[in-house]
């Protein structure tokens, strides 16, 4: 069954009669980011507005590979869950190359995280949910149909003007949120450009409707014999659509490949029958580029309006949560006096750490996917041979680096004997606690993670003991017998160690909130 | 992780030259091009050390 489209109800804003207050925060957008923005600082306690030219979720299925990571936020802001209910769940991808597998990869290998490795789900479906958490969020006023016209920065806010079908009114931020997208209209009005670059390579995208019994994987062929020569791939997704990307070459005319006519044969030679219905095509060039700076005084860019890489790493969606959950807690401090501006600055250096990562790991797999002519194409192919004769090389087969989130540098205290995988800068690693999951418990707040150590209470910071478990030990204490983990309120571990004290945990916490 | 060697390392390197030679008889400029990009990346595992690899990208690269 293809989405039912239904417009959210249009409602003449406040502003039209009079003018309104100065808001602490109005977002721009009401795609994923800018929704998922609005709850996260809410959890935080701060209200927001968010305004959005559209009234209707994403047309297409757009991003639908949802992260482990986004899935533990989005459950935070209390979605997660039916994300996963309604979404494919699956962590193994095959690489074939003509029509033999070459590699396969398992994402989550192993058990005890509350969230799968993946889970594809259409945008517009995770839009829907994100919706409907908003509008029962008391401190969240979402506007339909108020388009941005114009902005302009202050000393200590901004002001936009808004376009909407019953007029134009003005708008007051003490910050304004930028979730507009790759094409983010409020980036051109400040005069901003990309840097990175552009490849000479297009795609073709569509959502078919069919009925089939292939298994929950991520599916990609080099030069398959059904389309020679190029690239494809395949990822199954709820209601009986699958998305497919066929390569087609940098020459292709992109208004005649999205015709039906052009489409239809190309599909039925992907899936060897015409019992199929076409929900909806698009076609798509690579970029791997971003905004030389995210926070631009009063105004912060998150998500494609800040960056944009080539897919096949599932890292446009998955990056702009990531955005989302270092931002909420910094600017919510920031608003409520706890913390200096400054802060804001490690939104720029970790955000700018992490979108560097995912645009290394996209432009690779994007030279990999479509080599030039010459050396690139050379290697490329070589690999491809030798995958099929040295195992070795089969790992070298890059058909896409499937987003993890980064490790932030960190200067916390760190303990060489715990695992590395919870050393400062990772997010905390999931664990079962009883009936609970321990990211569940850490929840939002700055929290200190006590394992088998005494500890008196601190100020500023939660306590958590959880029982030490097997896998709590593995994942938490490596060969020590005791920890202290602090852990930021966006699940980053800031410090650890075996035995520690008072004054060097209440500094670690300062050096928190003074962004150190 | 430890250094290129780009002093004598092996013995007896006129016959792996002459091996190598062999190896290319008869192969067209491109299957040459081929195997010689697949010695690299089979050598390139076997050494496993990406400090060595880079020390060896910047000599091939010297003019």
């Amino acid at each position: 069954m293809p989405y039912d489209y239904q417009p959210f109800p249009y409602v003449a804003p406040p502003g039209l009669s009079r003018p309104e207050p100065r808001h602490r925060v109005v977002i721009v957008g009401a795609g994923p980011i800018g929704l998922a923005m609005a709850l996260e600082l809410a959890n935080h306690g701060v209200e927001s507005v968010i305004i959005d030219d559209n009234d209707v979720v994403s047309v297409g299925s757009r991003a639908i590979c949802w992260s482990k990571r986004s899935l533990e936020i989005l459950d935070r802001l209390g979605v997660g869950e039916r994300a996963v209910e309604k979404g494919v769940t699956w962590k193994v991808g095959r690489t074939f190359h003509r029509d033999a597998e070459v590699f396969n990869f398992d994402l989550l290998p192993e058990e005890g995280h509350k969230m799968p490795a993946f889970v594809n789900l259409q945008q517009y479906y995770v839009e829907q949910y994100l919706v409907e958490a908003v509008q029962a969020n008391d401190l969240i006023d979402l506007r339909f149909k108020n388009k941005v016209t114009g902005i302009e920065q202050n000393a200590d806010f901004a002001r936009v003007e808004v376009e909407t079908p019953d007029g134009t009114y003005s708008l007051e931020a003490e910050y304004l949120i930028a979730c507009d997208g790759a094409r983010s209209p409020v980036r051109g009005m400040m005069g901003l450009e990309f840097d990175g670059e552009l490849f000479e390579e297009r795609f073709l995208i569509a959502d078919i409707e069919m009925k089939a019994d292939t298994p929950p994987e991520r599916w990609f062929w080099f030069e398959p014999t059904f389309h020679t020569g190029q690239s494809a791939l395949l990822h199954k997704q709820p209601d009986n659509i699958y998305r497919i990307d066929l390569q087609l070459g940098w020459d292709a005319d992109p208004e005649e490949e999205r015709k039906p006519e052009h489409v239809i044969p190309r599909i039925e030679k992907v899936v060897g029958h015409s019992d199929f219905k076409l929900d909806w095509v698009s076609v798509y060039t690579f970029q791997c580029r971003r905004l030389q700076r995210f926070v631009h005084d009063r105004v912060i860019f998150v998500g494609d309006s800040a960056h944009v890489v080539s897919p096949f790493g599932a890292r446009g969606g998955n990056g702009g949560l990531q955005d989302v959950d270092n931002l909420g807690w910094k600017l919510a401090a920031v608003l409520e006096g706890s913390a200096e501006t400054v802060l804001l600055e490690t939104y720029d250096t970790e955000r700018i750490h992490g979108t560097d990562e995912n645009i290394m790991n996209s432009s690779r797999s994007t030279k990999f996917m479509t080599p030039a002519d010459g050396a690139e194409r050379l290697f490329r192919d070589q690999v491809l041979a030798l995958a099929a004769k040295a195992p070795f090389a089969r790992s070298w087969v890059n058909s896409g680096r499937l987003s993890i989130p980064c490790v932030y540098p960190s200067h916390g205290n760190d303990d060489p004997a715990m695992p590395r995988a919870s050393r400062p800068g990772t997010v905390a690693p999931d664990a079962p606690l009883g009936n609970d999951w321990l990211l569940s418990q850490l929840g939002g707040r700055l929290v200190l993670l006590v394992l088998g150590a005494e500890l008196d209470n601190i100020d500023g910071a939660e306590i958590i003991r959880p029982e030490v478990t097997d896998t709590i030990r593995r994942r938490y204490l490596g060969s020590e017998q005791r920890a202290i983990y602090l852990i930021r309120p966006d699940q980053v571990v800031a410090a650890r160690w075996p035995y520690t004290d008072k004054t060097a945990i209440e500094r670690a916490i300062a050096d928190i909130w003074r962004g150190a | 992780m430890s250094h290129l060697l780009d002093t004598p390392n092996l013995t007896d390197h006129d016959g792996f030259y002459a091996e190598l030679l062999a190896a290319h008889k008869g192969l067209s400029e491109p299957e040459s091009h081929a195997l010689n990009a697949q010695l690299v990346l089979i050598l390139a595992n076997h050494i496993g050390d990406r400090q060595v690899l880079s020390e060896a990208l910047v000599l091939a690269r010297k003019v």
